[in-house]
């Protein structure tokens, strides 16, 4: 595994992983249905006590 | 008994400590192992005398564990005020080179210890107990693996007092941000391990199913320095008994490893961590949740996945390959999106509670804070672009820059987390007093300003003068003409700082009066409930 294999590595398959992970984390964020959910997390500091 | 096993470890490290003292390849190793063999046989000391035979009582494993964050409070207030204090002198220093006391108290061993006294001492043990608060607090459970969390505080401060007397005595590995030789930094490693292993147990045995995003914050923030550490310090020492070790890369590959290192801990020291300090303290404080939970997601995810690649900014018009000093840049205009996403989504968490920056000092404080943030990280990817680069680079508008990023977010962000905090691990109804709060923020604020707008003058006249040719294409300033030019802001940097310094000192007044139990008498704050009660009945009468 030399630094060439690693660059080709990373500048093809590794970007097209990081890139999709990442659309695919804020589409879960955004995904239909989350905003109770999000709604109840964000009151999660406020119960304690 | 209790501290049974922990007397003889520590008595058996205190014994090797005084062994490598004798042992000792170089002078500064075995003044450093002194150092540390005091340390060790002090604390073994205090240990044995507070020892009892009588059998440990149980803990109630649903009580939240506070000890080791009482101490946290305490150690963050102890340093923030000596890494200022330095941080003062050494802009003096600057300004009267005649200040310079030789050897131990030169600018050149002063100013790691600053650095590292603010950033890790300060903004280090303001991390480690406020994590340790806010993710008992959201997970609703107590701390895991027992004493582990005292071992993670202790063995940070004794990090602490290694890295700075080493600094002192002239050991440095001359890495930004990473001076601590090959053995000091061993230990944090281990410490570092086990802070993972106490924040993750926690997580993992939590009541609340759904891990709050200050938590994440606050976990990206110790596994990736977790990472830059390791890496940035791969080393060989020359000997086991020696304080001088080398890098394991050289070259370009070393000044790369070693901004990646510098910038994500800027990104994830100073920014990720204090993220979630701010996600759980101003919602706490302002009494309402966060603006959208679904924005501190995405800030969370965008500003993980950018921040990464913007270390090569540092290495402008260097050996580095001219695409990766690009990539720097490219990433760092694109941290402008999370940064101002995390901005608005802080600020907007007010929306509807806007009077409490009138009544609330301590809100007027992490609001400020929020707004620091925005401006200081709007300010560096402008500086990360290459033409603005090639003048702001090597001056004093980047002290100016991470100054209004340190002081005004860092420093203003953990103000508001302690002043919120400690009242409530004393149970104190209250702090001693508002209106020194109040105080503190005014002069903190105005430090700042001073602080950065001399250092944007100075810098940008520094960056002018340096590439001002004549018509025959000589420079037309010598480097010692812009040392001369530049007296006056530096005289101004030292009262900006010390103002700083003068509200951080009101701020451990207030804090050590708290925790004492006093409470000062005094007029509520105008505009506030209490205070518009007491206006009324005056008005009545």
């Amino acid at each position: 595994m030399d630094y060439n294999l690693m660059r080709e590595f990373a500048d093809s398959w590794g970007l097209v992983a990081m890139a999709l992970f990442f659309v695919g984390a804020i589409a879960f964020a955004l995904r239909p249905g989350s905003v109770e959910l999000a709604d109840e997390a964000a009151r999660i500091p406020l119960q304690d006590e | 008994m209790k501290f049974g096993t922990e007397i003889v470890v520590l008595g058996f490290f205190a014994f090797a400590a005084l062994v490598a003292a004798g042992f000792g390849v170089d002078g500064p190793f075995r003044q450093h192992m002194w150092v540390l063999f005091f340390a060790l046989t002090g604390f073994t000391a205090i240990l044995m005398r507070n020892t009892e035979l009588k059998p440990v009582a149980p803990v109630d494993p649903s009580a939240y564990m506070d000890g080791p964050i009482r101490y946290g409070a305490v150690a963050t207030m102890f340093w923030g005020v000596v890494g200022m204090l330095v941080g003062v002198v050494i802009a003096l220093q600057l300004a009267y080179p005649d200040l310079n006391i030789q050897p131990w108290f030169n600018f050149g061993r002063l100013r790691p210890l600053h650095t590292s006294g603010v950033v890790f001492a300060f903004g280090g043990n303001a991390l480690l107990c406020t994590s340790l608060y806010v993710v008992q607090r959201t997970c609703r459970a107590r701390l895991f693996g027992g004493d582990l969390a005292w071992f993670v505080f202790w063995g940070y401060q004794l990090f602490i007092v290694m890295a700075a007397t080493g600094y002192l005595l002239g050991i440095t590995e001359s890495r930004e941000y990473a001076e601590p030789e090959w053995y000091v930094d061993i230990w944090l490693t281990i410490v570092w391990v086990a802070y993972l292993i106490l924040f993750l147990g926690t997580i993992l045995k939590r009541k609340e199913p759904h891990i709050y995003v200050a938590n994440w914050f606050y976990l990206s923030f110790i596994v990736t320095i977790a990472m830059l550490h390791v890496v940035n310090n791969l080393s060989m020492p020359v000997s086991f008994l020696g304080s001088k070790s080398y890098s394991a890369f050289s070259g370009v590959q070393d000044a790369l490893t070693q901004w990646w290192y510098g910038h994500n801990a800027v990104g994830f020291f100073l920014t990720a961590g204090f993220l979630g300090m701010m996600y759980y303290f101003v919602p706490k404080q302002a009494n309402r949740p966060v603006y959208s939970y679904r924005l501190s997601i995405i800030h969370f995810w965008a500003l993980i996945f950018l921040y990464i690649w913007a270390g090569p900014h540092h290495l402008h018009y260097t050996a580095l390959p001219d695409w990766a000093q690009t990539l720097g840049m490219v990433f760092s205009i694109m941290l402008w999106m999370p940064s101002w996403g995390g901005m608005i989504n802080g600020l907007m968490t007010l929306s509807g509670a806007w009077d409490k920056i009138r009544t609330d000092p301590i809100i007027r404080m992490m609001v400020a804070a929020i707004a620091f943030y925005g401006m200081s990280t709007f300010e560096g990817p402008v500086m990360a672009i290459k033409a603005v680069n090639s003048l702001s680079h090597y001056t004093d508008w980047t002290i100016g820059h991470v100054h209004s990023g340190a002081l005004g977010w860092v420093g203003m962000i953990s103000f508001g987390a302690i002043y919120y905090m400690v009242p409530k691990l004393w149970n104190r109804e209250r702090l001693y007093s508002l209106r020194l709060v109040t105080w503190h923020f005014w002069l903190a604020t105005f430090g700042i300003v001073v602080y950065a707008a001399a250092m944007w003058v100075s810098g940008i006249m520094q960056g002018l003068m340096w590439r001002e040719y004549d018509e025959q294409g000589l420079l037309v300033y010598s480097f010692a003409e812009t040392v001369a030019a530049m007296h006056l802001y530096y005289v101004m940097r030292a009262i900006g700082g010390a103002m700083y310094l003068s509200g951080a000192l009101i701020m451990a007044w207030n804090i050590a009066m708290t925790i004492l139990g006093y409470r000062r008498e005094e007029q509520p704050m105008p505009g506030s409930l209490a205070g518009l009660r007491v206006a009324r009945s005056g008005a009545r009468r």
